[in-house]
């Protein structure tokens, strides 16, 4: 354990892990969101990964390379009684689907903690190495 | 008594940094194991540890003149394995072919190596130590 370099990579997927575990929570949070228009609506976001390299060593950590918005079109329901409703009485409803996104909450809590895993035995090696010798 | 000092930790601080350079390579399949399009890789650990253990046996450089330097007790640079793609079991659609589970085996197996070439490694320094002290 020379270089600390398991940290960093390691590290890098907690970062990456918790922004997707993030983004998950704002899709849910806003997963009943309804506006006036398409275009003002709550669109889900999804982060995208993507290798980082680092020019030194070859192992590579992952960050997230951009956040997108899903291009899905969101669905238009019929409520003339709202308050934000256009001139047809129809509203438009974002389009997160929760499922997905419960699903995509488990994956990246896994990953999160393979990674913790990964963090804290790398952790432990080195504690063990620097005892070498005691 | 320079050169028995480089020389008693014997194949396992070669070990130990081809371990350590394994369990870099998992974490990093671990961290990527989402990322599209990554590829996993992994040590040949057989090859690297041969390639090592043959570097350090290989003969001196002949010194010709007394002002030359004696690099005979140096210790070799540390070995460095070759990283190799590994193939996956069940491709996926993105073109990812990290297999978590088996990363996490590759992981454990790579720290449990580690922590025994440490105990070996330890096991000499207290033979020397007690060699030493004359107990």
């Amino acid at each position: 354990m020379s270089d600390f370099s398991i940290f960093r990579i390691a590290g890098s997927a907690l970062q990456a892990q918790s922004v997707r575990l993030n983004t998950v929570a704002s899709n849910l949070a806003n997963a009943d969101t309804v506006a006036g228009t398409p275009d003002a609506v709550y669109k889900a976001r999804m982060p995208v990964f993507e290798t980082e390299l680092n020019a030194a060593a070859e192992q590579a950590g992952v960050r997230v390379s951009e956040i997108v918005q899903s291009t899905e079109e969101p669905t238009r329901i019929h409520r003339p009684g709202h308050p934000d409703a256009d001139e047809q009485g129809y509203v438009y409803a974002t389009n997160v689907n929760p499922v997905e996104e419960m699903v995509n909450m488990i994956s990246a809590s896994r990953s999160y903690q393979t990674s913790a895993e990964v963090l804290n035995t790398g952790k432990d090696l080195i504690l063990k190495t620097l005892e070498l010798g005691r | 008594m320079a050169a028995g000092l480089d020389k008693l930790y014997g194949i396992h601080a070669q070990s130990l940094a081809l371990q350590q350079q394994r369990l870099q390579h998992v974490a990093a399949n671990i961290a990527n194991a989402d990322t599209p399009n990554y590829r996993a890789k992994d040590i040949d650990f057989q090859t690297a540890l041969a390639q090592a253990a043959g570097a350090s046996d290989s003969p001196a450089l002949q010194r010709t003149n007394d002002r030359h330097l004696n690099i005979a007790g140096i210790a070799t640079a540390a070995p460095a394995g070759v990283a190799t793609e590994r193939d996956s079991t069940q491709p996926s659609q993105d073109g990812n072919t990290v297999e978590l589970h088996r990363e996490q085996a590759a992981f454990a197996d790579a720290a449990l190596r580690y922590r025994a070439s440490l105990q070996f490694a330890q096991g000499r320094l207290t033979t020397l130590m007690s060699a030493i002290r004359g107990e």
